[in-house]
């Protein structure tokens, strides 16, 4: 009976704390497609998240599920956030968009944001980082540092956020390095160590000297330090455990201004929904050290090519481009508008190979 | 398309290289299988192993530290199901598949620390002369220790169960428990040293992963490679040569489609990217053809007083 009566009292007074702590607090919930210590997207993410605790400190609780499957998976552990009381949901993965705007319509006073997708409604705002200006930098590299004038690329999935990633490399390379030549895998994951080894290890073995990857982990950074004279570039997150070489530089994706940014909107109830696509110039793209492995007059090209696009001055897709078929996309001087960028499904003229469909 | 730019040699050494967590683990789950018993968490044993290597090889800076610890560490979580499905007389399937939701939580406790190290290197094996010769030194004489381990081990599998005294214990273990029990031999005891071994292999297997084939340590490293033995050991008619041609040939055809993707063959992508997984089935279901079956006590609990 006293056994009984001790835990009853407890329960209630847990209740009440938590009833207590529920009401000043907004909670915060991440959905994120890898694990934490992936050491790239999600691992950025999540230091995002941090941010926003250390921001606001008791005023957020935050929140986060790792390893969620892009599909029906990602909708549950979206409603059970939303369900236990989550007042701001951060989805940060492609293949989230369908689950996301299905969630938010049975929950309309949770606010959603949904990171690189097109899909919006009054609680789902969409932000990404424009990471195709950080492309353009190490095509620049890539084009210069390559002998082989053979550079790998591992894609993930074929979307627009991956090709247009392609294309600003393949433009910047080509400018600097008319003779460069792409040879792209699709890994069909964003986080499969072992495969990602494999494809870095076959892209080298067919003479990529140039290794740049849009999968999440570090294998292929690994890979290209046991083949010896490879480079790569940090995706993600910096990766700087592998510099000075093969890593010559890195795309950092910073995301935590903006998800303090949005938190502090949540609590003051001003909260919109937008879409954000913020690059260099805003600092959602950060660009990793280049090290000395990279000469001084390369390393400077690529910091102007940072810089032109920091400041405005310059489009990493400025025309002429024509498309991979031949036809014309951009006139001379013209430069892309986001929607095309947003849907691109095309190469760019020059680049071997189709785009699964 | 340019063909020219595969090159065979090196495709086919490293083919041997991501053959070898599958047939490590595909070669111990086989053994386990000829005594009865059926571990469907050869999953959860493999990536246990890749971690306990992988901090062991980190701590100690040995590689072959590295090796024996996982080997342990898997055993060690196959004697967890030994206890459950042997002498608890707990379901099999359901024992096996939890076993890998376990190994897979654990190891990612375990590797909390270890995200982002660089694990000391396992060098490759270096004869005079015969590492030199072209074209046969990189495919036979090239590669690192483990790799022919598993070679070994899957000839002495062949062996011992084809023509030893205890080979033959264990296939009647396997085969009819009853009847061996009867004639004297210790059933539990038989299998419970079966899973043994087969966990400890599962260990090696993701060790390969974590410590060469990869290397590095990242949750979920293994994705899906326990699943794939699981498979395998059925196509190959519980057949050691068979299930070494079919860890080949899943490794290789998983190499050969990366390739011809980086070649710009004009197949599919999607084709490509099945492509092991269809390839694998179709050449082990035409061999099984000879009508071998399962192990008869397959997957069937033994309590000595029935």
């Amino acid at each position: 009976m006293k056994l009984t009566n001790l835990l009853t009292s407890a329960a209630v007074a847990l209740g009440l704390a938590a009833g207590a702590a529920m009401a000043d607090t907004t909670k915060v919930g991440f959905v994120y497609v890898g694990p934490v210590g992936d050491g790239g997207w999600t691992y950025e993410h999540d230091q995002g998240r941090k941010a926003v605790e250390a921001e606001f400190g008791d005023q957020v609780e935050t929140v986060y599920v790792e390893n969620v499957a892009e599909g029906p998976d990602a909708e549950r552990v979206m409603t059970q956030m939303a369900l236990e009381g989550a007042d701001l949901i951060f989805t940060t993965s492609f293949g989230y968009m369908d689950p996301t705007i299905n969630v938010a319509k049975k929950f309309p006073n949770v606010k959603f944001e949904h990171a690189t997708g097109y899909k919006r409604a009054d609680n789902v705002s969409t932000y990404s980082a424009r990471f195709y200006e950080g492309r353009a930098v190490q095509g620049t590299i890539a084009g210069h540092m390559t002998e082989s004038n053979i550079v790998g690329y591992i894609g993930s999935y074929p979307i627009p956020e991956v090709i247009r990633g392609i294309n600003s490399a393949y433009l910047h390379a080509k400018k600097v390095n008319p003779d460069v030549q792409f040879k792209i895998v699709w890994a069909f994951t964003w986080f499969d160590p072992a495969k990602e080894a494999d494809a870095a290890k076959v892209l080298i073995e067919q003479g990529a000297d140039v290794i740049l990857q849009h999968t999440d982990s570090t294998a292929p950074q690994a890979a290209a330090q046991a083949a010896g004279n490879v480079i790569t570039f940090g995706q993600a997150s910096d990766m700087s455990e592998y510099a000075p070489k093969p890593r010559v530089s890195s795309i950092i994706d910073n995301w935590a201004p903006y998800y303090v940014a949005r938190t502090k909107a949540v609590i003051d109830g001003t909260w919109e929904s937008v879409d954000t696509w913020d690059g260099i110039g805003a600092g959602m793209v950060g660009i990793g050290e280049i090290s000395d492995a990279v000469p001084a007059e390369v390393k400077e090209a690529a910091l102007a090519i940072k810089d032109a696009q920091a400041n405005g001055t310059y489009h990493a897709f400025t025309g002429p481009i024509n498309k991979q078929d031949g036809s014309a996309w951009l006139a001379e001087g013209e430069t892309a508008d986001d929607g095309t960028l947003a849907g691109m499904n095309f190469y760019v003229e020059g680049i071997e190979g189709d785009i699964p469909q | 398309m340019d063909l020219s730019a595969i090159n065979p040699v090196l495709l086919i050494a490293s083919l041997m290289v991501a053959a070898t967590p599958l047939l490590l683990a595909a070669i111990g789950e086989l053994v386990v299988e000829k005594a009865g018993v059926l571990n469907l968490g050869v999953e959860g044993m493999m990536i246990v192993g890749a971690i306990a290597g992988f901090a062991t090889a980190v701590e100690s800076g040995s590689p072959f530290l590295g090796f024996i610890a996982a080997a342990i560490a898997g055993a060690a979580l196959s004697i967890l199901f030994a206890i459950l499905t042997q002498f608890a007389q707990a379901n099999q399937v359901a024992s096996g598949l939890s076993l890998t939701l376990f190994g897979l939580g654990l190891s990612a406790l375990m590797g909390q620390s270890y995200v982002g190290i660089k694990p000391p290197q396992m060098g490759d094996i270096h004869i005079p002369v015969l590492s030199d010769l072209p074209v046969v030194g990189p495919i036979l004489f090239g590669h690192d220790i483990i790799l022919y381990f598993g070679i070994a081990l899957t000839a002495a599998v062949w062996w011992v169960l084809k023509y030893s005294r205890l080979g033959l214990v264990l296939r009647a273990v396997g085969e009819n428990h009853d009847a061996a029990h009867a004639l004297g031999y210790k059933v539990l005891k038989i299998r419970l040293l079966a899973i043994m071994f087969g966990g400890a292999c599962a260990g090696l297997g993701g060790a390969y992963i974590s410590l060469i084939r990869v290397p590095q340590w990242t949750e979920g490293m293994t994705a899906g490679i326990g699943w794939i033995a699981l498979a395998l050991v059925v196509f190959a008619s519980w057949k050691p040569w068979r299930a070494l041609l079919g860890a080949y040939l899943f490794g290789g055809v998983t190499v050969v489609q990366l390739n011809l993707q980086a070649a710009g063959v004009a197949i599919p992508v999607e084709y490509l990217a099945m492509s092991p997984y269809l390839i694998t089935i179709i050449v082990l279901v035409i061999l099984s053809a000879d009508k071998s079956s399962a192990p008869a006590s397959l997957g069937r609990n033994f309590h000595a007083s029935r």
